[in-house]
């Protein structure tokens, strides 16, 4: 990279002109993947754990399938939310209200889904309905949820951080509000295998590759990126901007509610209080996947890899028998690490523009 | 000196000033920010295959005047006739529906796309058209084509799937200007298309513009650079303040006449050392 830097002032153009920018080569020394970076980041840290792991516990960390399938099974509910955070904070916005719509989807679509063997069901008449009513409510009510936020962000022109800010005590006032604070439980079977066993895995990767061939090969992808590269530049090359910005947070949206599917399905029960910080870990997901806060630059794969860090970091420190306590705080190092690396690539990244 | 200049301009460009159809008229347009007036009471006239330029200062409204004709913005008041039909465009979409294309002054080009997805933003080629939004995208036919607009403009670009972040200023400047000249049927603009480039680049930019000539295509070319201006164009209009100060044709006045109106100055060869030139 520095050689490029070299070339690159090497003076071929006539000197006086304001601009020296043709003699660059193009760069395609910088343009590594980011999931590279990402993906050798995961190799290294779970090296770190293996090796603390045998000097700490005597025993491997990597190998030891429970431990795994555990793993994987926690970031894959936040996994899915993160899929849908990955898109919106692509446009140049953010999303804090995924954690709590969880918990209000989850709440609306359990009782949706209740089993007419429990007698003190939400709604006593509509019990043992199939499968897809409670999904289908709970999807949109998520929906509705994102199409708000977009609306609020695309027309009114309300900062994305203030318009989800106002969404996340929302939501989490509508979870408490629906049963008064109670649980609902007691699904139907077919309800309760939705989240079963290493489903939730699997519909996090479904999720991934769908909103993966997204991004990458469809028009949705492309205007995605575009507007957050260059608002200004997507509206004036014809793309409906505000349109799509309410499509891109109703998918978040329908995403935080298929996790609330899930998370209530593998629970057997929906609280007010589940998906408690959920917004944080998947934006953490996602930045730490390479997705950049300023918009325009990341992928679902990267945040893939960026879960399966977060993942990895969070069982490390429980093997390694840390106290919850630690956990937390060393969530929050994480995800301030997370966006410090972010500003950092950001920073090198003009700098190398302003030498052009 | 500037006289000397607007002689050196080539002898063989037609003369079709004032003849032909009227392409695109503006009517008492104005454009008014809040209690700016960017632009008002513009009266301007196109004709067929006339390429035209539009000189002023710093904030004389030209790039308001872009604006209007491209759907950009809607004006505050005022007509625009397109081909003899007044038009009201409420997007950039209507316009390009139209046959105009526009080079904007900060190029409205995605840093974090590649060459081919800029070129035909918003109106990717797709595949199963059906799925709406989700529909795919034909990456090798726009990949195609757009090799053959680069290929007009006589522009390399190395690596048409790099992300244009990693390209230089002529270049990007390239693809947008590609991205115009390709898709332009009935008239295009362009924003100071030169003022970030070397001399090698303003030369192939100069060239784009000399074909879109020969196709009879017309143009309209904000620039600050007078020598280019007298070059290329049939007629110069010259803002000032938001308002035409009048328009000149090109063989039958001199840089110190278009100076003189640029400033509002009476002329009296102080503008020897103006910088325009
Ligand atoms: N969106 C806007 N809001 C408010 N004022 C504006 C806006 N756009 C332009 N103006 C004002 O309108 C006037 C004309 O601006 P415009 O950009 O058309 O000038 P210009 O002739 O293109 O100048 P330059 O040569 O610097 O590009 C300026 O005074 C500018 O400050
Ligand atoms: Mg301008």
């Amino acid at each position: 990279m520095s050689s490029n830097t070299e070339i690159s002032s090497s003076p071929q153009t006539t000197a006086g002109l304001s601009t020296d920018k043709r003699s660059q080569p193009a760069r395609k020394s910088v343009s590594r993947p980011q999931e590279m970076n990402v993906l050798i980041g995961l190799v290294a840290i779970a090296l770190i754990f293996e090796i603390l792991g045998w000097i700490v516990q005597g025993e491997s960390f990597l190998f030891n399938t429970q431990r795994l399938s555990i793993m994987i099974l926690q970031v894959s509910v936040v996994g899915i939310i993160a899929v849908g955070v990955t898109q919106v904070i692509i446009t140049g916005g953010i999303d804090l209200s995924s954690g709590s719509l969880v918990g209000a989807t989850a709440m609306i679509a359990m009782s949706f889904a209740q089993a007419s063997t429990y007698a003190r069901a939400v709604y006593p008449s509509l019990t043992d309905l199939p499968v897809i009513v409670p999904i289908a409510i709970g999807l949109g009510c998520g929906i509705l949820a994102g199409v708000v936020n977009g609306a609020l962000i695309a027309y009114t022109k309300i900062p994305p951080f203030i318009a989800t800010l106002g969404m996340m005590v929302f939501a989490r006032g509508v979870a408490k509000w629906y049963t008064r604070g109670q649980p609902v439980s007691f699904p139907t079977d077919s309800y309760a295998a939705i989240g079963d066993g290493m489903n939730p895995v699997l519909i996090f990767l479904a999720v991934a590759i769908v909103f993966h061939v997204a991004l990458r090969y469809t028009v949705y992808g492309k205007h995605t990126y575009a507007i957050g590269s260059n608002e200004q530049g997507a509206r004036m090359s014809g793309i409906n901007v505000e349109r799509h910005l309410v499509l891109v947070y109703a998918i978040a949206g329908m995403l935080a509610a298929l996790a609330a599917v899930v998370i209530s399905s593998r629970n057997l029960t929906a609280q007010a209080s589940f998906g408690n910080m959920y917004e944080l870990d998947a934006i953490a997901m996602a930045v730490i996947g390479g997705v950049s806060l300023s918009g325009g630059r990341g992928s679902v794969p990267g945040t893939v890899l960026g879960a399966l860090i977060f993942g990895v970091i969070l069982s490390g420190f429980t093997f390694l028998r840390l106290d919850a306590y630690y956990q937390e705080m060393i969530k929050g190092v994480i995800i301030v690490a997370a966006v410090v690396a972010d500003i950092y690539r950001q920073r090198s990244r003009a700098k190398m523009i302003d030498k052009e | 000196m500037q006289a000397d200049i607007a002689k050196t301009n080539s002898p063989e460009r037609p003369l079709n000033t004032g003849s032909g159809r009227v392409v695109l008229e503006t009517r008492g347009l104005t454009k008014h920010y809040g209690g700016v007036r960017a632009l008002s009471d513009a009266n301007f006239v196109l004709h067929e295959g006339e390429h035209v330029a539009i000189v002023g200062d710093n904030g004389a409204g030209k790039s308001t005047f872009v604006r209007q004709i491209t759907g950009v913005e809607v004006p505050t008041s005022g007509e625009i006739l397109f081909d003899g039909k007044p038009v009201k465009f409420e997007s950039p979409v209507d316009a390009r529906q139209t046959g105009i294309e526009a080079v904007f002054q900060n190029l409205a080009l995605a840093d974090d796309l590649d060459v081919p997805s800029n070129i035909f933003l918003g109106r990717e080629e797709k595949i199963l058209p059906w799925l709406g939004p989700f529909a795919f995208v034909n990456e090798k036919k726009m990949r195609e084509r757009s090799i053959a607009a680069l290929e007009t403009t006589g522009v390399k670009i190395p690596n048409l799937s790099s992300s244009l972040r990693h390209m230089s200023g002529g270049q990007r400047q390239c693809v947008a200007i590609s991205r115009a000249a390709s898709f332009a049927s009935k008239l295009i603009l362009m924003d100071e298309p030169t003022a970030a480039l070397g001399v090698q680049e303003t030369t192939q930019v100069e060239n784009i513009i000399r074909r879109l000539k020969q196709k009879r295509i017309p143009l309209i070319l904000v620039s600050h650079n007078l020598r280019q201006v007298f070059n290329l164009v049939d007629k110069i209009w010259v803002f000032r303040r938001g308002e035409i100060a009048g328009m000149l044709e090109a063989d039958k006045t001199t840089g110190n006449e278009v100076v003189s109106m640029i400033t509002g100055v009476a002329d009296s060869g102080v503008h020897e050392n103006a910088s325009y030139i």
